[in-house]
């Protein structure tokens, strides 16, 4: 049992992480948040939903035929995929039916995370994929996770080698899921059915949502851990915020991570996120559907609760737009609801508790 | 990472099962919690047993790795708990075995290993709990002895113990931490009163014992003299790193006995137990990974649990308590009742959070040590 990172992991997880920081520092960040914010305030093209007051629940009444997007349904591998010119409303044609608004995914960007085996990583190296396993899969969207990476990251991995373009980054592919569909609008195919999609006002500016009506499918295992694998990113990100600004900031003449009560709100995020990684990365390791309920159940609860310290700790600040922690917060709140969300997981957990195991 | 044992580890296993499969039907009954002697002769014969069957030194000797499937094994299989040689096997030993002299060794060691000796931990005092730098009992140079005067508490097993691993503080004019000392105590020695505290658990766990001019020889002090603060840091890491991997099993167990329970009475229907419990599985799923990435870490370091073990033990002691608590929502009324075993458990399970270092304390090692954050008040 060596249950580390090898040499090799570690440096494809500092690898990453360098290479995010280039490709999407906090400058980048923060320029598509403010992008995004701005689109949002002057509405959605298409007629996909009003503006003013309420546009949301607008678009649910009234819009939802017109903003939905009727994107192919791919069974992936049966079907051998729809590509990114194939699928119907895609990248040609931001007219018709298309929700174009703001935020849009940075192409570029895809492309990039491409280029850097983020889509192609579990293709066998014969069908032009990097080769790796489930356990780089989990390193590398942790730090998507850290890096608070916007797209379709999980659903396009998934379609890599299923889905033509998706593995070089050529095509975005979002899924429905659980009832929502991220990025619909941005992306080039769609695995499940969207007929009835509407889109909702997003609480993560750098996640658009719709509503789907459709039958909800098991989720997918693989799914599941990646999600929890980001889950697992903000954890540790939002560990590292709050004890830089713990040790920063001063307040009655000594810094605040001084005072027992703050230093141990800090300390509860790390306990959180340090349990987390070692069932997320046992989960990878296994792929076992207990261990894959377990770590997105510890994963979801590091992040959420870690983000929401994190936010306390920095204090007023944290509550404004300028901090960048609500942005982990939210996107932490997204992706609780992706995969069947906690609630599937404990019924799992829970039917795996027999009297075998006893 | 590498979830996955050696064929060598594997054998182990496979040998210690069998041991087990064939040992564990012939042992005497369990004593009841309140017979001392009775406790002490039992948890003596099962070293005894793993002593003759070559798995004494697994605590000490094998890997970390090794130590685990032994961990995991006997706790899976039902064996006694370590009981009455925790501080032996757990604490003294291994700071004997690292810090001891070639004499001392010696000397204190195999009685360990043979189960014919029980040691007892003199660390806490009235005064200092958690702040274990903050403690009083004195203890001067005499000639070739110490004399030690002072009272220490939560003592486990001071009844029936032969030997105490006791600080002192030895330099009452050095900065707290520098100024204390490691000594092994022999309980019979004049000058000792013992005094069972009856814990709210209901048994006598620990005692008081009071030292009135209690003379040791300087030949039983381990490391140096006001060296004793660096001495106890090895023992602590100890306690930090795999002893509780053995009761995380137990607890999985448990755990699965509780489905098994609301299964039959009927409250399993309720989605909102059922998840509770599908929520503890995925606890103690965890707490078992951490202890394994805790192991694997103290092997890639040599042996030496790190700090890793402060998480363990603060999310493991919470854990433990909200099982308790989720075993009496399934068994309604009857968690009051203390013939019920869960209902005792619960009980002694308001320990885990203040022994062995408070959670509040923990807390604040993590903070300090693991973020970095400034030293609190």
């Amino acid at each position: 049992m060596r249950f580390r990172l090898t040499d090799d992991q570690r440096a494809l997880r500092d690898g990453v992480r360098e290479a995010l920081a280039r490709r999407f520092d906090g400058r980048a960040l923060r320029a598509a948040v403010e992008e995004a914010d701005r689109g949002g305030g002057a509405g959605v093209r298409g007629g996909a939903r009003g503006t003013g007051e309420g546009p949301g629940r607008s678009a649910a009444g009234g819009g939802g035929a017109g903003g939905a997007r009727a994107a192919a349904a791919l069974d992936g591998r049966g079907h051998g995929g729809t590509g990114s010119s194939g699928g119907p409303g895609g990248a040609g044609g931001p007219g018709e039916g298309r929700a174009a608004g703001p935020p849009r995914l940075d192409r570029g960007l895809w492309r990039a995370l491409g280029d850097l085996g983020f889509f192609a990583l579990r293709v066998p190296e014969t069908d032009g994929g990097v080769g790796l396993g489930l356990t780089e899969a989990v390193l590398v969207f942790e730090e998507a996770g850290r890096a608070l990476l916007p797209g379709p990251l999980v659903a396009t991995h998934l379609a890599a080698g299923a889905v033509p373009g998706a593995a070089t980054g050529e095509t975005v592919v979002a899924a429905v899921d659980g009832g929502l569909v991220e990025w619909l609008a941005e992306a080039d195919a769609v695995r499940g059915d969207t007929t009835g999609a509407v889109p909702l006002r997003s609480l993560d500016p750098l996640t658009p949502l719709h509503r789907v009506p459709a039958a909800r499918p098991a989720p997918d295992p693989v799914a599941i851990l990646l999600t929890a694998a980001e889950q697992l990113g903000t954890a540790g990100r939002v560990c590292e915020l709050a004890a830089q600004h713990a040790r920063a900031r001063e307040q009655f003449g000594r810094p605040i991570g001084a005072f027992q009560a703050v230093a141990h709100l800090c300390a509860g995020i790390l306990v959180r996120a340090e349990t987390a990684r070692a069932a997320v990365y046992a989960a990878a390791v296994t792929a076992d559907p207990a261990d894959i309920a377990a770590a997105r159940i510890l994963a979801d609860e590091a992040a959420v609760r870690g983000a929401r310290d994190c936010l306390q700790v920095h204090g007023g600040m944290g509550f404004t737009w300028e901090s960048e922690v609500h942005l982990h917060l939210k996107r932490a709140w997204v992706r609780t609801q992706r995969a069947g969300g906690v609630t599937e997981s404990e019924e799992v957990l829970a039917a795996a508790l027999t009297p075998e195991t006893v | 990472m590498d979830l996955s044992y050696t064929p060598e580890e594997e054998e182990f296993r496979a040998r210690l099962r069998e041991w087990l499969a064939r040992t564990l039907p012939a042992l005497p009954p369990r004593p009841s919690p309140d017979d001392w002697p009775g406790r002490r002769a039992y948890d003596l014969g099962w070293q005894r047993r793993l002593y003759e069957a070559g798995y004494a030194g697994v605590h000490w000797d094998a890997t970390p790795s090794v130590r685990l499937i032994f961990l995991e094994e006997t706790e899976k299989a039902g064996a006694p708990y370590v009981g009455a040689n925790f501080v032996g096997l757990l604490h003294a030993g291994p700071t004997i075995a690292a810090e001891g002299t070639d004499a001392q060794r010696a000397r204190w060691l195999p009685p360990i290993l043979r189960g014919e000796e029980v040691w007892c931990q003199g660390f806490s005092e009235p005064e200092a709990g958690s702040d274990l730098a903050a403690l009083r009992t004195r203890a001067w140079r005499d000639g070739d002895d110490y004399v030690v005067s002072g009272s220490k508490i939560w003592t486990s097993h001071a009844e029936v113990a032969d030997w105490c691993e006791l600080l002192v503080r030895t330099g009452p004019a050095a900065p707290k931490h520098r100024g204390i000392t490691w000594l092994a105590l022999p309980m019979d020695a004049p000058g000792i009163t013992v005094r069972p505290l009856r814990t709210l658990a209901g048994p006598a766990e620990f005692a008081e014992v009071f030292l009135d001019e209690v003379r040791v020889p300087v030949a039983n002090r381990v490391g140096d003299e006001n060296d004793g603060w660096r001495v106890t840091m090895v023992t602590l890491s100890f306690e930090r790193g795999t002893a509780f991997a053995g009761e995380v099993v137990a607890c999985r167990r448990v755990l699965a006995e509780l489905a098994v329970e609301a299964r039959k009475n009927g409250r399993w229907d309720d989605p909102a137990l059922r998840r509770r419990l599908g929520r503890l599985n995925a606890e103690f799923r965890a707490l078992w990974r951490l202890t394994q990435w805790n192991v694997s870490a103290a092997e890639a370091s040599g042996g030496v649990p790190g700090a890793g073990g402060s998480v363990f033990k603060l999310r493991y002691s919470h854990a433990r308590q909200d099982l308790y608590d989720a075993a009496a929502e399934v068994l309604g009324p009857d968690c009051l009742d203390l013939d019920r075993p869960w209902t005792p458990d619960r009980l002694s399970s308001l320990a885990y959070t203040i022994a062995a270092g408070t959670s509040q304390v923990q807390h604040s090692i993590i903070a300090e040590r693991i973020l970095g954050l400034p030293k609190g008040r």
